[in-house]
């Protein structure tokens, strides 16, 4: 049978149940979380990029513009020091030099933990390329995706060279292909523990400030040197090589931008 | 409950029955739950796409009905999917041996009909397309199809009156994504099921074939079967017809998409199914009947250097084999399929 609760019942439950939940939020640094922003620079060498009116030399000195940059990162994960994976579930984002907001990628609900490297794919994984229409980043509107080979365009760099035998003077690398001997997904990972701008870091994130508080990574921030699109394992020729819109060449440039990336700095607060 | 309130009440019932019949926005007809309620036939396959994020809704498939013959999808507005997938052939394109497109281009390849696409494991001669809610952008795109940018599709879409009451109707809100646009087509171009031609009811027993079909299915089986396996007619794999390439063409078949030199000049093996309904025949469409076809197989002169083992063994099919196969192949089609209103143009009156 069902028995009504007093109200002297009804008030120590409640008592207890406030108790326990303050008891619980101060003693739980464990269960903690909070987000950490990855923020991404695009540069070229190190300088900034502007569409059409910067001009960049590849190692072979061959002059170059760039008039659109886009790419997809996705499947980021952090590993902590114990081996532990922080997996920032549905991540698809799509890069787009014209647009900063897409820059900046929110990583959330990070449980607390001694992390030591980020990874990431560029590109789509090979599921993804296979789900029938989807939305976001993966929407193929954005005018990332292969109509005629179903598939997403990882990676799209264009501009202009004066060394250039296509129609106009220009390049262009669209970058995909999700299945063998084509297969351009590449997986980058960063250490997180090379950072030594920061005072006061010890690791990351268990640096303490003196006054004993606990030092956390509130953003992450990348360099993605599109340099070494052009000089990096295979050196392109945009005399030579100035379009390459399907899996013929594809792979080579993808072996290069998997060492774009480069861990910038950390940001903290406490 | 007097007899009179009752009468009144059924009265009233039975106008606004009527009422909502006449005020109906395509009188042509009404898609209802049961209509889009796939049924998997018996004997055939689990589907490969089984409708799992897009549940199919008579609002729906309506839209995605609308849709496929609207010709909005095209750069100019002139040409929609049924443009060249006509009802009549089985969604292919009667007497066309290469599909044409916006501006009265020519394309390079036959259109090939539409059924069972749910069990497509890829899509288009070469395989091309690897999910069948993907497949619409591949015409609507290419400059020689339907020449659309996707962006420009759905600007017009949401300036379109009727378009924002379909999508709310499908979708609950006024969203037009391309997400929704390809999902709502695919419930429709999904749901196009052969299964009730006279071979399929012999299978189950509810019709007869004469002797004469019968030797043909029996002669199928040994000679063709292997390629177009039953029941869907296909093994969906790709294969060398072992005709002579047309290099005006220069259509490097499947090798377009893998790259593979052992792929040129194969496509993918086509259903059977009402393929009296689809001339002509082969990826080119060069042949205008199935007696060329067959005759062409049965000549064994292959022109190509990577023929299947299969092809072999349709060599030196006699002449009275040749019309039992034919026989046969006309006991697929598939009327109820074919007249099947629920795939009509909705704005013809």
């Amino acid at each position: 049978m069902r028995q009504k609760l007093n109200i002297v019942q009804k008030t120590i439950m409640i008592f207890c149940i406030a108790t326990a939940s303050v008891v619980a939020m101060s003693f739980s640094p464990v269960g903690e979380r909070r987000n950490i922003k990855l923020h991404i620079w695009n540069n070229v060498g190190g300088k900034e990029i502007i569409y059409d009116n910067a001009t960049y030399k590849n190692s072979t000195g061959q002059d170059y513009t760039i008039t659109n940059l886009k790419y997809y990162i996705s499947n980021i994960t952090l590993t902590d020091t114990s081996g532990k994976v922080f997996t920032n579930k549905d991540s698809y984002y799509l890069i787009r030099q014209d647009d900063p907001a897409t820059m900046d990628i929110e990583l959330a609900d990070i449980p607390m933990g001694n992390y030591k490297s980020i990874s990431f794919l560029i590109g789509v994984d090979s599921l993804h390329n296979c789900s029938g229409a989807q939305s976001g980043a993966l929407d193929p509107v954005n005018a990332m995706f292969w109509t005629w080979n179903t598939g997403y365009i990882f990676f799209k760099l264009e501009g202009k060279s004066p060394v250039s035998t296509s129609p106009g003077g220009i390049f262009e690398y669209h970058i995909g292909g999700y299945k063998a001997p084509a297969n351009c997904i590449r997986k980058v990972t960063l250490d997180l523990n090379g950072d030594t701008d920061q005072p006061n870091m010890v690791n990351v994130p268990t640096g303490k400030l003196p006054d004993g508080k606990q030092l956390k990574i509130s953003s992450i921030n990348l360099s993605a040197d599109i340099a070494k699109i052009m000089d990096g394992k295979t050196v392109i020729d945009i005399a030579k090589l100035s379009s390459v819109t399907d899996f013929r060449n594809a792979p080579a440039i993808a072996d290069n931008y998997q060492h774009m990336f480069s861990l910038s700095n950390l940001n903290y607060d406490y | 409950m007097t007899i009179k309130k009752v009468v009144t009440i059924s009265t009233l019932l039975c106008f606004v029955f009527l009422l909502s019949n006449f005020t109906e926005d395509n009188p042509y007809f009404k898609i209802g739950e049961r209509d889009v309620t796939f049924q998997l036939p018996k004997g055939f396959p689990v589907p490969n796409y089984t409708f799992k994020n897009n549940k199919p809704t008579p609002a729906g498939f309506t839209l995605g009905r609308m849709l496929f013959y609207d010709p909005i999808l095209s750069k100019d507005s002139t040409t929609s999917c049924a443009s060249c997938h006509q009802r009549i052939a089985a969604f292919a394109h009667i007497d066309h041996p290469l599909s044409h497109g916006i501006n009265g281009l020519i394309g390079k390849r036959n259109v090939p009909a539409l059924q069972n696409l749910a069990w497509g494991q890829s899509f288009m001669w070469d395989g091309g397309v690897n999910n069948l809610e993907v497949q619409p952008l591949s015409p609507m795109t290419n400059p020689i199809e339907m020449n659309s940018d996707l962006g420009e599709v759905l600007k017009k879409l949401k300036h379109s009156d009727y378009y924002r009451t379909a999508f709310k109707e499908a979708y609950g809100d006024t969203l037009i994504s391309s997400e929704r646009m390809l999902k709502a087509i695919t419930q429709f171009t999904g749901m196009m099921v052969s299964s009730n031609s006279r071979y399929d009811k012999f299978m189950r027993h509810e019709d007869t074939l004469s002797q004469f079909e019968f030797n043909g299915l029996i002669v199928f089986r040994e000679k063709c079967a292997k390629c177009h396996r039953e029941p869907l007619f296909t093994d969906e794999s790709f294969k060398s017809s072992g005709l002579m390439p047309d290099t005006l063409l220069n259509d490097p078949g499947r090798e377009l998409i893998t790259g593979r030199y052992k792929d040129e000049n194969t496509y993918k093996v086509p259903s059977l199914r009402n393929v009296a309904m689809t001339y002509p025949y082969m990826h080119d469409g060069r042949f205008r009947s199935l007696e060329q076809v067959l005759d062409h197989y049965a000549a064994g002169k292959f022109y190509t250097l990577n023929i299947s083992p299969e092809l072999l063994e349709a060599r030196n099919l006699s002449d009275v084999e040749k019309k039992e196969i034919i026989a046969f192949l006309k006991t697929l089609t598939d009327k109820e399929f074919l007249y099947d209103r629920r795939f009509a143009d909705p704005t013809y009156r």
